[in-house]
């Protein structure tokens, strides 16, 4: 047992550092307090009052529940149900159209996941390209590749829907007009966001066709974030290590997998990371373009968290669902990071 | 450099030439190599063996290709918005694939910058309290500029704390606010509501002030603010300040004289990130603002999607003008946005 107990002297230095940290931190609070008063006040708070909410029956008629102001409280203050919402989410007892917990989760999960590898593998392929040595029209492309990312998003989603129109989208008319020019033989009348029959089967046939259409456009509009974030990360590589790897007999393909994916790793994983948040939680897309249909099989937990609110009014389920979707984030970036780490011992 | 030139030209000229014109002719060349970029000179570089010069060739090729096909995609959803804009006929969705639509004209541009919008009108029946492209876009400046401002004070110093300070909670706190940065948000509008309404600032609660919103939203973008500044201060090396230190700087002193002077890249990305979410977001704004002479261009332009229609022609033109400022700022901030996107900080 005395053996783990550290030796007195480590011990003792371990106190006096956290003396010594101690008496700097009152000056790092002060650096913090504006930034941590706001977060408290506006983001902290109403999550505190959202955990609350989740073990209660908040509705509409308990709106007029004010916390600051003791008079409310008697007559407006919600029912505490426990863990019944909870409950109601996960076995779907929701008296809510086409709502599945078991299939908005896969759902979500496989959109999050297509998405990400496509952002990261045409961001470091197009990063790749736009740092080659000698390239005509560097600035002018790299200029250009920012605007998805530039234009506001709700401008995007809105634009998108419409070119995904059956009869006058932009999409079905462009692929006439590659008929009329190439000889090609492309349906024309395609219900990308209505279709209900998978275009895959077997394990895909979870995915309507309206995914492939959302896919399409948050890949259009994720891309150039991962790019700008690897170039970063490919700015600072120094040639000499492609010089040596050259040195050593490596191909172009050798050079890729042993020079500049470890070198970038250090920058994108703190990026794949960020976007997989984002595009778990990326409502705008999925809200303005498919609002989750054909029958909320594109639905994503945030955009049915949403319906929750703004057209069931059912706040206190919506509260547990927000909560449910928040561990279960949690979770997977817990998992990301251990993954992302774990092949970083594997490689030293 | 110049000897490849002039064996290059000497190839080409008669050997009769006489030395003087073949020096003209390299100068002559050599300027307008200058003049066309260094790239032009190292493309159409001489190397002893033809056949590098032909590698180079080919995969400039293929990487101009390769890039043109990206920019394709690129700019394809975006020239179409152009032609929404210009088209006379008010029609989402137009019947044929056309750049420059029949009787295009820049109506709806005019329509939007110069005449009041119906809608948004503190008094319905007096046109001259209904809000005006100018007075939107003030309100949206206002509000756009308040954001950053409270994102980039309050991000800046509380990132310094969690860069430079050892101390107490250290660790927790840095946690704490990437966590928040997960936390989805839709139920928690009600109690963020009712907590702004408590709060006065001259008799007028927080809520409906541009203030107010703008508090709101900086807290929204405030932890990716942190993260990514947390991460671009730890690049810095201690040694600047260790010096200024020894000169007698107070650490107030280090942070704002040598800190934040080296770290306007992370501050540039801050910016405009704020910026972006304040100039966007209109949820929120919709939901806090009472006012129509507090309204801004994003409540505007979300305004014209009516319920039963929409003026598409002018949703195009105010999308186009609203989407103007960012793509600017972008491209003015574009330098900074490689470097300053460090993304959670790569050393640690």
């Amino acid at each position: 047992m005395a053996t783990q107990v550290a030796p007195l002297d480590r011990r003792l230095k371990r106190r006096e550092d956290f003396k010594q940290r101690l008496k700097r931190s009152p000056l790092a609070w002060a650096y913090i307090a504006p930034a941590g008063l706001l977060m408290v006040l506006i983001t902290m708070f109403p999550q505190i009052f959202q955990v609350w909410m989740a073990f209660t029956d908040y509705r509409i008629q308990n709106l007029r529940f004010n916390v600051f102001n003791s008079e409310t409280w008697e007559q407006y203050a919600p029912a505490m149900v426990g863990i019944e919402n909870f409950v109601k989410i996960l076995t779907n007892n929701l008296a809510i159209e086409n709502y599945d917990f078991g299939r908005l989760l896969l759902f979500n999960i496989t959109w999050t996941f297509t998405n990400v590898i496509f952002h990261v593998g045409l961001g470091i392929l197009i990063a790749l390209a736009l740092n080659s040595k000698h390239l005509i029209g560097r600035r002018i492309y790299r200029a250009l590749f920012v605007l998805p990312w530039a234009i506001p998003g709700y401008i995007n989603a809105l634009t998108w829907r419409n070119m995904f129109d059956q009869n006058f989208g932009a999409i079905n008319q462009l692929l006439a007009v590659l008929n009329t020019n190439l000889g090609t033989s492309f349906a024309t009348d395609i219900r990308w966001l209505e279709a209900t029959t998978p275009p895959l089967g077997g394990l895909l046939s979870f995915l309507p066709l309206a995914f492939y259409a959302l896919l399409i456009t948050n890949v259009w509009l994720g891309w150039p974030f991962m790019t700008v974030v690897a170039t970063g990360a490919l700015q600072a590589i120094p040639d000499e290590l492609y010089e040596a790897a050259a040195i050593d007999g490596a191909n172009a393909w050798n050079k890729f997998w042993s020079v500049t994916v470890p070198m970038i790793r250090p920058a994108m994983v703190p990026a794949i990371m960020l976007g997989t948040i984002w595009t778990f939680n990326n409502f705008n897309v999925i809200y303005f373009i498919t609002k989750g249909g054909p029958f909320g099989r594109t639905e994503i937990l945030v955009t049915q968290a949403f319906k929750l609110v703004y057209e069931q009014r059912i706040y206190g389920v919506a509260a547990a669902f927000s909560l449910v979707v928040f561990l279960i984030l949690l979770v997977i970036t817990l998992i990301n990071n251990r993954v992302t780490r774990a092949t970083e011992a594997y490689n030293a | 450099m110049r000897e490849q030139f002039t064996r290059f030209l000497a190839f080409f000229l008669p050997s009769e030439t006489g030395r003087e014109v073949r020096a003209i002719f390299v100068h002559a060349w050599q300027v307008r190599f200058r003049l066309f970029g260094r790239n032009c000179v190292d493309f159409f570089r001489l190397t002893e063996k033809g056949k590098r010069v032909r590698m180079d060739f080919l995969k400039q090729l293929g990487l101009q290709v390769f890039l043109l096909a990206i920019t394709l995609t690129v700019m394809f959803p975006i020239l179409w918005i152009f032609s929404l804009a210009l088209d006379p006929r008010n029609i989402d969705k137009p019947l044929e694939l056309t750049l420059i639509p029949p009787g295009a004209s820049f109506a709806a541009f005019q329509k939007v910058l110069c005449e009041p919008f119906m809608l948004l009108c503190s008094n319905p029946s007096d046109l001259g309290t209904c809000m005006t492209f100018g007075r939107l876009l003030l309100n949206s400046v206002l509000v756009a500029l308040g954001t950053s401002l409270f994102a980039v004070v309050m991000g800046a110093s509380a990132a310094y704390a969690f860069s430079r300070f050892q101390f107490v909670g250290r660790q927790a706190g840095m946690l704490g606010f990437i966590v928040l940065l997960m936390l989805p948000t839709t139920a928690t509008l009600a109690p963020l509501y009712v907590l702004l309404s408590q709060i006065k600032i001259a008799g007028e609660p927080l809520r409906t002030t541009l203030i107010g919103l703008s508090v709101a939203y900086a807290s929204g973008t405030l932890p990716f603010a942190i993260w990514n500044l947390k991460g671009y201060f730890d690049t810095v090396p201690k040694e600047l300040e260790e010096a200024a230190r020894i000169d007698g700087a107070s650490v107030t002193q280090t942070f704002l004289r040598i800190i934040l002077p080296l770290s306007v890249p992370a501050l540039a990305v801050t910016v405009l990130f704020s910026f972006m979410t304040g100039w966007t977001e209109f949820v929120l704004a919709w939901t806090f603002l009472e006012d129509p002479s507090r309204f801004t261009l994003a409540m505007a332009l979300r305004s014209m999607q009516g319920q039963f229609s929409t003026p598409w022609s002018e949703f195009a033109a105010m999308s186009i003008l609203m989407s103007i400022p960012i793509v600017l700022l972008f491209f003015a901030l574009q330098r900074y946005l490689v470097s300053g996107l460090t993304v959670g900080g790569v050393k640690g």
